[in-house]
């Protein structure tokens, strides 16, 4: 009997991940692509020549996946729940910062879900507010949290708006303010709004950030300072809800 | 579609135009919501029936009545008594509010944030798409909630008919005694409205009929609580909204006959769903015709809805008026009686309806309670934060739900309810 493999795969509006695990629940395979357009025919060629006995599916694009593959899906809810607790078996709190919409979860201590609240009517304390924010700064996404760790003082942004958010920030470069005080005040604000809805939901233990964010160093620091608890980022933090999905595809009979 | 209706809505002066689309978006959600539903009682096929006359037959009946003599009352809120009305020879209607109409007309009237309640009265008004408020000879509004009251202000304009209550917001006997004097004052406006007088029988009589009215609905909903539940959730909302439409005793009949359905339903184990499915209780705004959103991404989501906290359902149906008064005296103290039992979340403090809730969640074996706030309903949203806190403090779990009539938010609902049911389901 050749090994058994489940996969998981996270449509989300922004970036589809697809992570492989096998019978013993260990990750084999993991692969990323950006949704596009059109989100189904990018989730095809992503599956294309991967290998697996049953693939559930995650994520905003879960029901369309459902109906075309005819595939049972779980809610970005549960699938990051289950994937921070792969990653760190001890979780109780969970933040997922996505492209479009963040969100907290608290987890009993079996891990099953206690509670949790998301943000999805507006961007700001999302990836987007930080990526438009590093765009009009002038900085690379991925250096923008590195770069941002180095600054000396703080600028406060007072919009929470996007919108009015980058207005600001272009009239404070105008008026000479530095470019990193700047950038610390953009993750100062996502920061706030994150850390408000994180002791709303889950105020206890250790924090799991997953999502593509969770790679950003400077918001991790400033949101471990704020609450004074741990901000534990895995090495696969973007994979996390695929991960949840493929581990409830291997339990499901 | 006959004729004989056409002529008669241009006659009540609707815009046939507009008044078309409405029953275009009304039919279509009709059957992708309730016909598509599995597992239907058989009883609900007076229901189908109901909804497709609601803007014909029964409108006909009561522009018969009206012709006969009889007036017609429209309210907006369960706090007008409907047991007046009918002692003095008037049919009350609850006047819908339960989808966007209108939006670009009503927003030049009233601020954006406004509750999509109030924006609808305004809307069913301004596109003349609504044959019973075309049809009341008196429009009763109250003074409950900021929004309504101001908005009465600006509605006042807009019709000739308004009439406005005023409500208490304590519970004390200062409260008491401007809820009685204003039942008595709206009596004397509703016989003057007729020519009738209220007499100890015909006010004995009214109270029966809706007596009658609310055991038939008390029996349907206590048949809820069992498991697999008998009827959806869906199904038993159209129920409560209906009761506001209704001929009341054609209504108590057809509740008491799918009352005997499902009763055989519970002895055979046959339900609308499958035994076990979650079942969730809905607490907050009412939800009125043909606000089905809710319910409707609930039930396609894996759960069933075994209870309504709300003003179109337990809030606003519970409590009988004593029957035991021998004069219109006794009988009027018995009627305020009843009435300022409402738990409505305007009144402060509101312990009252934080203990029904937590009673309807037990007694209706709930799983977990959805609140559902409309946007921008301060009361009902500010209520819902300690609600949540004080039902997860007895580990029953809360999701609280902010949203409009809109189905914008549709996805993004669908992912939270989904989520709260794998939640229960643990
Ligand atoms: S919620 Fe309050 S204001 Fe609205 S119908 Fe009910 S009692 Fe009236
Ligand atoms: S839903 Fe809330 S804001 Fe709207 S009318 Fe009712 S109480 Fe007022």
């Amino acid at each position: 009997m050749g090994m058994r493999r489940f996969a998981g795969i996270d449509i989300g509006s922004r970036t589809i991940e697809l992570v492989v695990v096998d019978g013993a629940g260990q990750v084999v395979q993991s692969l990323k692509a950006d949704t596009g357009f059109d989100p189904l025919a990018e989730a095809r060629r992503l599956l294309d020549g991967v290998a697996y006995d049953r693939i559930m599916a995650t994520g905003y694009g879960r029901n369309l996946f459902e109906i075309a593959f005819e595939a049972p899906t779980v809610t970005e809810i549960k699938a990051h729940a289950l994937g921070a607790r792969a990653f760190f078996p001890q979780a109780l709190s969970v933040l997922d910062i996505g492209g479009q919409d963040s969100k907290v979860i608290a987890l009993f201590d079996t891990g099953k879900v206690k509670k949790f609240e998301m943000n999805d009517r507006c961007a700001a304390g999302t990836g987007k507010f930080l990526e438009i924010m590093a765009r009009t700064l002038g900085y690379d996404i991925a250096a923008f949290g590195d770069d941002t760790l180095l600054a000396e003082q703080e600028t406060t942004i007072s919009s929470m708006c996007t919108v009015f958010a980058e207005s600001e920030v272009t009239s404070l470069i105008a008026k000479g303010q530095s470019r990193r005080s700047i950038a610390l005040g953009v993750h100062a604000s996502v920061m706030r709004r994150v850390a408000a809805m994180i002791q709303r939901v889950a105020p206890e233990g250790d924090i799991v950030f997953t999502g593509g964010v969770a790679n950003n160093g400077c918001l991790r620091a400033l949101l471990s300072q704020k609450l004074g608890r741990g901000v534990l980022c895995p090495a696969q933090a973007q994979f996390a809800g695929a991960l949840g999905a493929a581990l409830l595809a291997r339990e499901t009979v | 579609m006959s004729d004989a209706y056409r002529s008669m809505w241009a006659e009540m002066g609707l815009n046939l135009e507009a008044h078309d689309v409405l029953l275009g978006v009304l039919g279509n959600s009709y059957k992708e919501i309730y016909l598509a539903q599995k597992e239907r009682p058989e009883g609900m096929g007076y229901f189908d029936f109901v909804m497709s006359e609601v803007h014909g037959l029964r409108i006909k009946e009561l522009l018969d009545e009206k012709a006969a003599g009889r007036k017609i009352v429209g309210a907006y809120c369960v706090f007008v008594p409907e047991e007046i009305a009918l002692a003095a020879n008037a049919t009350l209607v609850g006047l819908c509010s339960g989808a966007d109409f209108a939006v670009e007309e009503v927003e030049k009237l009233l601020p954006r944030n406004t509750c999509a309640l109030i924006k609808s009265a305004f809307g069913f008004k301004l596109g003349k798409v609504c044959p019973y408020l075309e049809s009341a000879d008196m429009i009763v509004g109250e003074n409950t909630c900021d929004g309504k009251k101001k908005a009465y202000e600006t509605l006042g304009h807009l019709v000739k008919n308004l009439y406005v209550m005023d409500l208490p917001q304590v519970k004390s006997e200062n409260g008491r005694a401007v809820l009685q004097a204003e039942y008595f004052r709206f009596k004397a406006a509703v016989e003057a409205l007729t020519g009738v007088t209220i007499t100890a029988e015909s006010l004995k009589t009214a109270i029966q009929t809706v007596n009658a009215k609310r055991k038939a609905i008390h029996r349907l909903l206590a048949l809820r609580k069992a498991d697999p539940a008998p009827i959806s959730g869906l199904d038993a909302l159209l129920a409560n909204q209906v009761f506001f439409y209704d001929n009341p005793a054609r209504f108590t009949a057809s509740v008491n006959k799918i009352c005997d359905e499902l009763e055989k339903r519970i002895a055979e184990k046959k339900g609308a769903f499958p035994a076990k499915t979650p079942r969730i209780l809905i607490s907050g705004c009412p939800q009125a015709v043909p606000n089905w959103k809710l319910p409707f991404i609930v039930e396609s989501s894996g759960a069933v809805i075994v209870g309504e906290e709300s003003c179109v359902g337990e809030r606003g149906t519970r409590n009988l008026t004593s029957e035991s008064g021998q004069t219109v005296e006794e009988m009027m103290a018995a009627i305020v009686e009843r009435y300022f039992q409402v738990d409505c979340a305007i009144f402060t403090p509101n312990a009252e309806r934080l203990a029904h809730i937590e009673e309807m969640a037990a007694d209706y074996k709930a799983d977990g309670v959805i609140h559902y706030g409309l946007q921008f309903c301060q009361p009902y949203l500010m209520e819902s934060i300690p609600v949540e806190k004080a039902l997860e403090e007895k580990n029953i779990p809360c999701l609280r739900i902010e949203t409009d009539y809109s189905m914008e938010d549709a996805g993004q609902l669908k992912t939270r309810i989904e989520a709260f049911v794998e939640q229960i389901k643990g």
